[in-house]
C-alpha cells in the first residue's frame, strides 16, 4: 500500500512537471509543422514566465498576469517570424538570439523592477494558478485505489493543466480534420505546392508561429503562477530544449508528443522524489538524479528514436520560384 | 470570329537591366493546343509566370474569354479558369492524391466533406478524360507520369478552362509522353484550351495547332503548325540557319579503350544501382546510354568518374583500375586519362559562386603549369582559362565573372572546355545539353564529334532520345541497373528503344 501511495505521488507530480513540457512541445508542433524550426521555445517560456509573473505579482490578478505572459511571448514570436518568414533569416539563428534576449531581458527588467536580485516577489492567493478539486474528491478520497487515483491524480490540478492536456486531441483534430491543418501540414512540406494552390504561404507560417507564441505563453505563465509562485533566473531550466527533443522523438505527432512529454515528465518526477539513493551501501548522489533527465534525453534521441523524419521544407525559407 | 481565349496585349517585364518580355502579343483561339517554343532564356516562363501572377507586367493587358483581367497573384489565375502544371511539379509528397487534389479548393473548414465531394468529382472527371488516379495513393507511391496526371486533375478539379503546361515531357518515358498527348487532345475536344511550353520541336509537331516562337523575350512569329517545319521552327528560335542532325562522317572504331566487366554498384542506402554490366567503348567511337533517369546511368557515370566506389571490372587501356579506396577518386581518375563532364553542372561541375578561372582550375589544380613554387601560378591559371573562353565561343568572354552570371549554355561550355581540353583517352559525358540553349547545343555536340574523330573514346548518358540518335555511334539502353540490350542507330527507332527503356527485353539483349 505504501509503494502504491508513492506510485500515485510520482505520477501526480509527472502530470505537474509535464504540464509546461507539452504545451511547449505543442507549440513546437505547430511552428515546425509549418515550415518554421523554432529552438526559441526556451527564450519564450522563459519571457512569458517574468512577465505573467511581474503582472500578477502587480495587479494581484493571476488571469492578467496570463495575458502579459501570453503577449510576451507572442512579441517574440513575432520577432521570430518577421526574421524568418518576412526576411527568410536563418531560423536557427533567430532562435539563438531569442533565448539570449529572453534570458538577459528578463533578469534585468526583474531588478530594475523589484530589486530582489533579479526574481519577482512571492506570489499569493489571487496572484498563483489554484488547485482545482473536483466533486467528491474529498470524499471518495479514502476509497481504495480510485479514491487517490481520483483525488490526487486526476483532481487537484490547475486549470492550465487541463488545458495543456486537452489540446492534445484538439491539435489533432486541427491538425487532421481541418481544412487549416492541411494547408499547415502543407506549407512544411511543400510551401510551393500551396503558394501554387493560391493560398498564401506567408499568412499560414504567421498563423502557425502565433499559435506557438502563444501555446509557449501558456507554458511559462504555468510555470511562474502555478508550478511556482512567481519568477526566478533562469527557471525553465533547458524545459523549452527538452520539449523540442520530446518534439522529435514524437515525429510531430500530437499523441505521441503527449507521451514523450509525460517520459520526460516522469523522469523529472523520479528525479525529484528519490534524491539520494542507497544502492547497497553505494549512494548515488543528488546531482546524478537531478541530470538524469538531462541525460536520458540525449540517450533516447541518439538511441531509440529511429529515423525522425522532419517536415521537408523545415528550416528552409520560402523564395519564390518559376 | 471567335473571342479568343487568352489574349495578350503587348506585354513586357524587365528584371532590373534584363528585358524578359518586350511587347509581347499573342492570341489563343478557344478549343486549340497552342505551342510556345523558345529557346533557355528566351522569356517563355516569364510570359506563363505573368500570366499565373507570380510577376506582374510593367506593361500591357490580359484579356480572357474578350474581357481585360487583372492578374495579381495565383487565385485570381485561378478564378478566371487558368490552371498550370509546372515543369517541377508542385505536390506534397507524403500527401495522398486526393488531399493534393483538394488543397486550396476546400469547401469550409472541415476537411471530411471536401474529400467526399472531391472523391465524388475525380471520378467523374476521370471518366470524362480519362484520367485514372487512385486517390488513396500517396504522391511518393506514384510514378511521375501518374503525379503528372495529379497536376492536371488538380487545374480541372478549380474549374480550369485554359490550362498551360510547362515544359510537361521532360520526366517522362516516350510512352508517357504519348498517352499525356493522347489525354491534351481528349481535353481539346472537350473545349479546353491549351497552352504547350517546350523546347522540343517534336512535341510541338506532333501535338500543337498553332505554335508562337520566342527569342530574346520577343516573339518573333505565330504560325499555324501544319503550315511549317521543324527547319524553319529552329531557324525562327536561333535566329540564323542550325543543324538539327549533327554532321558526322561513319565511325571507325579502334582497340578497346574502356572495358566493363560485371559491374555492380550500390548506393549510400544500400540499394543496389548498378547489377552486373558489361560494356565496351572503343577509339574513336561515341556509345550513348539511353535510359529513363534514376536506371543506374548516373551510378556508372559516378563510379567511371571516381565519385563513388563500385565492385567488378573496368580496365581503360587494358589496365584495371581502383574501384574504391586510393586512385579511385576523381583527381586520380583524370590522372588516369578519364575526363567528365557530370551530370549536373551546377552541383558537380561547377561552384556557382566562383569565377570562371578558378572553375576551370577544378580536377586540374595540381597541374604543374598551374603552379608556381609552393603557390598557384593564377595568372597562368588565367591566361589558359581566357584562351579556353575564346576557343569556345563562351560569352560573355570574362574570366572574372562567377560561373552563375554564365547561361546555362555557357556554365557547360566552360565545364567542356575544362574537360575536353586536357585531351582525354576516356570523355564521360552526362546530359551534355540539360537546359542548353539550341546554339550552344550544336557547338557542343560538334565538339565532341571532334574529339571523337581525333580517336578518343566517349561514354554519353543522356535522357533526350534524339540527342542520344544524333550523336550516337551505337547505343546501350539501361532499365533498372542492367543494360537492356545495344543497338546500331540506323537500325532501331524511338519505338524499340522506349520499349527497352521500359524493361520490356529486346529479342538480341
Amino acid at each position: 500500500m505504501e509503494f502504491f501511495v508513492t506510485l500515485v505521488q510520482v505520477l501526480d507530480s509527472t502530470i505537474r512537471l509535464a504540464t509546461p513540457l507539452l504545451l511547449a512541445c505543442l507549440a513546437g508542433l505547430y511552428s515546425e509543422r509549418a515550415g518554421i524550426f523554432d529552438i526559441g521555445l526556451e527564450g519564450k517560456m522563459l519571457m512569458s514566465a517574468f512577465f505573467s509573473a511581474a503582472v500578477a505579482a502587480v495587479t494581484g490578478s493571476v488571469w492578467l498576469g496570463l495575458m502579459a505572459g501570453i503577449g510576451a511571448s507572442l512579441i517574440l514570436s513575432a520577432l521570430h517570424g518577421v526574421a524568418s518568414i518576412t526576411f527568410r533569416g536563418n531560423q536557427l539563428i533567430s532562435g539563438v538570439a531569442i533565448n539570449f534576449l529572453a534570458s538577459g531581458l528578463t533578469v534585468l527588467i526583474a531588478q530594475s523592477w523589484f530589486q530582489q536580485g533579479g526574481r519577482t516577489p512571492s506570489l499569493f492567493g489571487g496572484g498563483r494558478f489554484e488547485p482545482i478539486s473536483f466533486p467528491f474528491a474529498e470524499a471518495l478520497d479514502a476509497a481504495p485505489i480510485i479514491g487517490p487515483v481520483y483525488s490526487e491524480l486526476l483532481s487537484g490540478h490547475s486549470i492550465l493543466v487541463y488545458v495543456a492536456f486537452l489540446m492534445v486531441p484538439l491539435t489533432w483534430w486541427v491538425l487532421y480534420r481541418t481544412r487549416f491543418g492541411l494547408r499547415l501540414r502543407a506549407v512544411g512540406e511543400n510551401p510551393a505546392a500551396v503558394d501554387t494552390a493560391g493560398v498564401s504561404v506567408v499568412g499560414l507560417r504567421f498563423a502557425a508561429v502565433a499559435i506557438c507564441g502563444v501555446l509557449c505563453g501558456i507554458a511559462g505563465a504555468y510555470l511562474a503562477t502555478a508550478l511556482q509562485a512567481g519568477f526566478v533566473k533562469e527557471m525553465t531550466a533547458g524545459r523549452g530544449f527538452i520539449a523540442l527533443a520530446a518534439l522529435i522523438f514524437a515525429k510531430w505527432r500530437p499523441w505521441h508528443a503527449m507521451w514523450a512529454c509525460l517520459l520526460f515528465g516522469l523522469l523529472q518526477a523520479i528525479a525529484l522524489r528519490f534524491q539520494n539513493i542507497d544502492l547497497g551501501g553505494i549512494i548515488i548522489p543528488v546531482q546524478v538524479m537531478d541530470a538524469l533527465p538531462y541525460i536520458l534525453t540525449v540517450v533516447i534521441l541518439a538511441g531509440f528514436v529511429g529515423k525522425a523524419i522532419p517536415p521537408r521544407a523545415g528550416g528552409e525559407p520560402y523564395v519564390k520560384e518559376r | 470570329m471567335t473571342v479568343p481565349a487568352i489574349e495578350l496585349k503587348g506585354i513586357s517585364k524587365a528584371f532590373g537591366p534584363v528585358q524578359a518580355n518586350k511587347d509581347i502579343s499573342i492570341s489563343v483561339a478557344p478549343g486549340t493546343i497552342h505551342g510556345i517554343i523558345g529557346e533557355n532564356g528566351a522569356g517563355k516562363s516569364t510570359l506563363m509566370s505573368i500570366l499565373y501572377g507570380f510577376y506582374k507586367a510593367d506593361k500591357g493587358e490580359i484579356w480572357i474569354n474578350g474581357t481585360k483581367t487583372d492578374i495579381p497573384d495565383s487565385q485570381a489565375a485561378i478564378a478566371s479558369g487558368i490552371g498550370m502544371v509546372f515543369q517541377h511539379f508542385k505536390l506534397v509528397e507524403n500527401f495522398t492524391v486526393l488531399e493534393n487534389i483538394v488543397l486550396g479548393a476546400e469547401d469550409g473548414g472541415m476537411l471530411a466533406p471536401s474529400l467526399a465531394k472531391a472523391r465524388k468529382e475525380l471520378k467523374a472527371l476521370e471518366e470524362e478524360y480519362e484520367l485514372f488516379v487512385d486517390p488513396d495513393k500517396r504522391i511518393d507511391e506514384i510514378g511521375v507520369g501518374r503525379q503528372q496526371r495529379v497536376e492536371i486533375l488538380k487545374a480541372l478539379y478549380r474549374k480550369a478552362e485554359i490550362l498551360i503546361l510547362d515544359e510537361p515531357t521532360g520526366v517522362l518515358t516516350p510512352s508517357e509522353a504519348d498517352q499525356l498527348f493522347r489525354i491534351l487532345h481528349r481535353l481539346r475536344e472537350e473545349g479546353k484550351t491549351i497552352i504547350l511550353i517546350t523546347h522540343k520541336l517534336r512535341e510541338i509537331m506532333e501535338a500543337t495547332d498553332t505554335v508562337s516562337v520566342m527569342r530574346r523575350g520577343q516573339m518573333t512569329a505565330t504560325v499555324k503548325t501544319a503550315e511549317t517545319s521543324p527547319q524553319e521552327l529552329a531557324e525562327l528560335m536561333v535566329g540564323r540557319k542550325v543543324l538539327l542532325q549533327v554532321d558526322k562522317v561513319p565511325a571507325q572504331p579502334g582497340k578497346p579503350i574502356l572495358e566493363i566487366e560485371n559491374l555492380r554498384v550500390v548506393d549510400e542506402a544500400g540499394v543496389e544501382r548498378v547489377k552486373g554490366i558489361d560494356l565496351t567503348v572503343r577509339a574513336g567511337e561515341i556509345v550513348g546510354i539511353a535510359g529513363v533517369a534514376g536506371n543506374g546511368q548516373s551510378e556508372l557515370l559516378e563510379v567511371l568518374g571516381g565519385m563513388r566506389p563500385g565492385q567488378g571490372t573496368i580496365r581503360l587501356n587494358g589496365t584495371p583500375l581502383a574501384l574504391s579506396g586510393h586512385g579511385s577518386d576523381g583527381q586520380a581518375r583524370r590522372a588516369q586519362g578519364i575526363a567528365h563532364v557530370p551530370e549536373d553542372r551546377q552541383r558537380e561541375g561547377l561552384i556557382m559562386d566562383f569565377h570562371a578561372w578558378e572553375n576551370v582550375a577544378f580536377g586540374y589544380h595540381r597541374d604543374p603549369a598551374y603552379k608556381r613554387g609552393l603557390f598557384m601560378d593564377n595568372a597562368a591559371l588565367r591566361a589558359d582559362t581566357e584562351r579556353k573562353i575564346e576557343k569556345f565561343d563562351v560569352r560573355p568572354p570574362n574570366a572574372w565573372l562567377t560561373a552563375k552570371n554564365f547561361s546555362g549554355g555557357n556554365q557547360q561550355k566552360i565545364v567542356v572546355a575544362r574537360e575536353i581540353e586536357r585531351n582525354p583517352d576516356l570523355l564521360l559525358v552526362g546530359q551534355p545539353t540539360r537546359g542548353v540553349d539550341i546554339g550552344a547545343i550544336e557547338f557542343i555536340h560538334k565538339q565532341i564529334v571532334a574529339l571523337r574523330d581525333q580517336g578518343k573514346a566517349i561514354l554519353l548518358v543522356s535522357v533526350e532520345l534524339e540527342e542520344i540518335f544524333s550523336l550516337s555511334d551505337r547505343i546501350a539502353v539501361m532499365f533498372d541497373g542492367h543494360i537492356m540490350g545495344e543497338r546500331l542507330p540506323h537500325e532501331t527507332d524511338e519505338k524499340e528503344l522506349g520499349l527497352l527503356m521500359a524493361g520490356v527485353a529486346g529479342e538480341a539483349a
